[in-house]
């Protein structure tokens, strides 16, 4: 405690030195936390993802469909609790880059398996009996104005023509990382639309979706389910919801790798930032170390001194850093559309990986300046001069 | 009687690139408590480094120092440590003071490390600003003060923990002449009335005069013993 003065004196010895530090230190942390959200917000999905709930695809590619008569089968394999399906539509709404997942789904159950998405009762019913409604996000209906009753026009690609729904439901998410950014409307709807226009696309489904009861049975409910579809036209690959969501993510690995990489990367750049600034600081008090050995001061004050100057540089550095985080991740957030990331906002874990990275950085930084104070005799102390 | 310091036969080198320079060979002094020495010879003579040794911020190569019955050339650095902040007041020639702490957080500094309160701290410290008739500059920074002052504060940090000995390297060789003086009549009045013994590093023969002993080095060896 009573060394903690002249660590602070210290520490606003050179003011623009350590200004000029502590910025360096702060826009670092900034650059660090940017980073870490956007590879932590990549991730949400995953970590979204149910453990109870299983994906049936082509095992080809995700692109080719499953014929609509599978959903028996798969309802039947025990452990089973229950069977929905979706197709992706894609589609424009308005304007190309307004971009928000568009689904065509079993109406009936969908919502049963979809627990995070919670459409009030009364929309819920008035959305199963019309075979043309949409329910929607509510982060979709605040972001266009849209209410109830309101008609959506999609202009269809990979479904051509115009498809219009009426908006008979708004869903709330029920957890911070539930995307509200999705539309949801009939799959028969959609099929039966194409059974009219394009009969060789009737009875597709893009995936099933497999509510299962013990998430320890997912590997061997799996085996069954690709064991019922094997050497048929259209063989089946499943996996756990976690599973398919992270081989979306897969494709942008390289680009995550490399974020992640770069964000510690920041970390070595703030160590020898602050390096740096401690060995001058050192160096030039090379002869009031030796001083105070002289009057009596141990190493292990002198360590105390120096680590104290660091640690104090670091942490202020990286505590502004972090308070400015979180009003430009907030203003990143405004322009980002919500259908690539359903969460963008600093996560706890890079909260804490900051601060302890500048605890860390603290103390390494400090550590040549120690050795060096530590073993300069008092005699070379006294005589240096800088 | 013996000496409060005992020099017995020390010799010291330095290594410097591996060439061995030998800077004090098989001296041997005693000085008794209350005494005033001057170390004088011209640079290189090592009395510096005999300063150095004697005060314990360095090791002889070979020889004893006993200080008040303690051999320090057999203590460790942690204990050299301690044992200088009790037994030694150090001035150096260029005051060495810690320029962001006020002359009052200065002369605090050694006391820092006591067991002493925050209200026996600042005792200590005023009474030794006030030895130094500097009670009324304590809340100034070294830089608001001129050389003399700069020097007195050193010296009221050197006897803030009341040492035995004051050990002094040429601290008159920074200051213009009237400075000088007062820092030599305060140095004799800490030996006459407070009995500090003191050892002092000097090329000035004015300096040496206040001295009770002049002790003349030359080449690392002790030539002449002025009383």
């Amino acid at each position: 405690m009573k060394i903690l003065k002249l660590i602070f004196k210290n520490t606003l010895r050179h003011k623009l030195r350590t200004v000029l530090t502590i910025f360096g230190i702060s826009i670092a942390v900034i650059a660090f936390g940017i980073l870490r959200t956007v590879v932590t917000a990549w991730y949400s999905s995953v970590s979204a993802a149910s453990a109870n709930r299983l994906i049936v695809r082509q095992s080809v590619s995700f692109i080719f469909p499953l014929p609509y008569s599978y959903l028996e089968k798969i309802t039947q394999v025990p452990g089973v609790k229950d069977v929905t399906f979706a197709n992706w539509f894609g589609g424009t709404y308005i304007d190309k880059n307004n971009f928000f997942a568009r689904l065509a789904v079993n109406a009936d159950n969908y919502f049963d398996v979809y627990k995070e998405f919670v459409v009030p009762k009364d929309q819920l019913e008035t959305f199963k009996k019309e075979r043309n409604s949409c329910v929607i996000g509510s982060d979709i209906a605040k972001k266009y104005n849209i209410k109830l009753g309101d008609v959506m026009t999609l202009d269809g690609d990979i479904y051509p023509g115009r498809w219009e729904f009426v908006v008979r439901g708004i869903y709330q998410p029920k957890f911070k990382s539930t995307d509200a950014m999705q539309m949801f409307f009939h799959w028969s709807y959609l099929d039966e639309t194409m059974k009219k226009e394009m009969p060789g696309r009737a009875g597709d489904v893009g995936w099933y979706v497999v509510l299962i009861n013990d998430p320890l049975q997912s590997a061997s409910i799996s085996d069954q389910i690709d064991a019922l579809f094997k050497n048929s036209s259209a063989e089946t690959k499943t996996e756990t919801e976690a599973a398919f969501q992270q081989g979306f993510i897969q494709s942008s690995s390289a680009i995550i790798t490399s974020m992640n990489f770069i964000s510690f990367v920041i970390i070595g750049i703030i160590m020898l930032v602050l390096g740096n600034t401690m060995i001058m600081s050192a160096r030039e008090r090379t002869r009031e170390y030796a001083v105070l050995k002289t009057l009596g001061f141990s190493g292990k004050h002198l360590a105390g001194i120096i680590l104290g100057e660091s640690l104090l540089i670091s942490i202020l550095g990286g505590g502004v850093g972090l308070l400015f985080t979180y009003p430009i991740i907030k203003g990143f957030s405004q322009f980002i559309p919500k259908g690539i990331f359903p969460v963008f906002e600093i996560e706890p874990i890079t909260v804490v990986l900051a601060c302890s990275s500048a605890i860390i950085i603290g103390i390494v930084a400090s550590l040549f300046p120690i050795q060096r104070a530590l073993s300069t005799k008092i005699v070379d102390g006294i005589r240096f001069t800088g | 009687m013996s000496g409060i310091i005992q020099v017995k036969n020390v010799s010291k080198s330095y290594w410097r690139d591996s060439i061995e320079t030998s800077v004090l060979h098989d001296i041997s002094l005693d000085i008794k408590e209350g005494e005033f020495t001057a170390l004088m010879g011209p640079s290189g003579s090592g009395k510096t480094t005999l300063l150095n040794l004697i005060s314990g911020i360095d090791k002889p190569s070979k020889g004893e120092i006993i200080i008040n019955g303690a051999d320090i050339s057999k203590l460790s650095e942690s204990a050299l440590a301690k044992w200088r902040s009790t037994n030694i007041g150090f001035v150096f020639q260029f005051y060495n003071l810690i320029p962001v702490l006020t002359a009052f957080e200065n002369v605090e500094l050694p006391i820092l490390l006591t067991k002493l309160s925050k209200a026996e701290r600042k005792q200590h410290v005023e009474t030794a600003l006030n030895i130094v008739g500097l009670n009324d500059r304590m809340d100034h920074y070294p830089k608001q003060l001129s050389g003399g002052q700069e020097q007195r504060v050193a010296i009221a940090r050197a006897i803030v923990t009341d040492p035995v000995i004051l050990v002094a390297d040429e601290p008159t060789g920074d200051l213009d002449k009237h400075s000088a003086d007062e820092i030599l009549l305060l140095m004799e009045r800490l030996n006459k009335e407070f009995n500090k013994t003191i050892v002092m590093v000097t090329h000035d023969p004015h300096a040496a005069s206040k001295a009770h002993v002049i002790r003349h080095l030359e080449k690392g060896d002790l030539i002449q013993e002025t009383v």
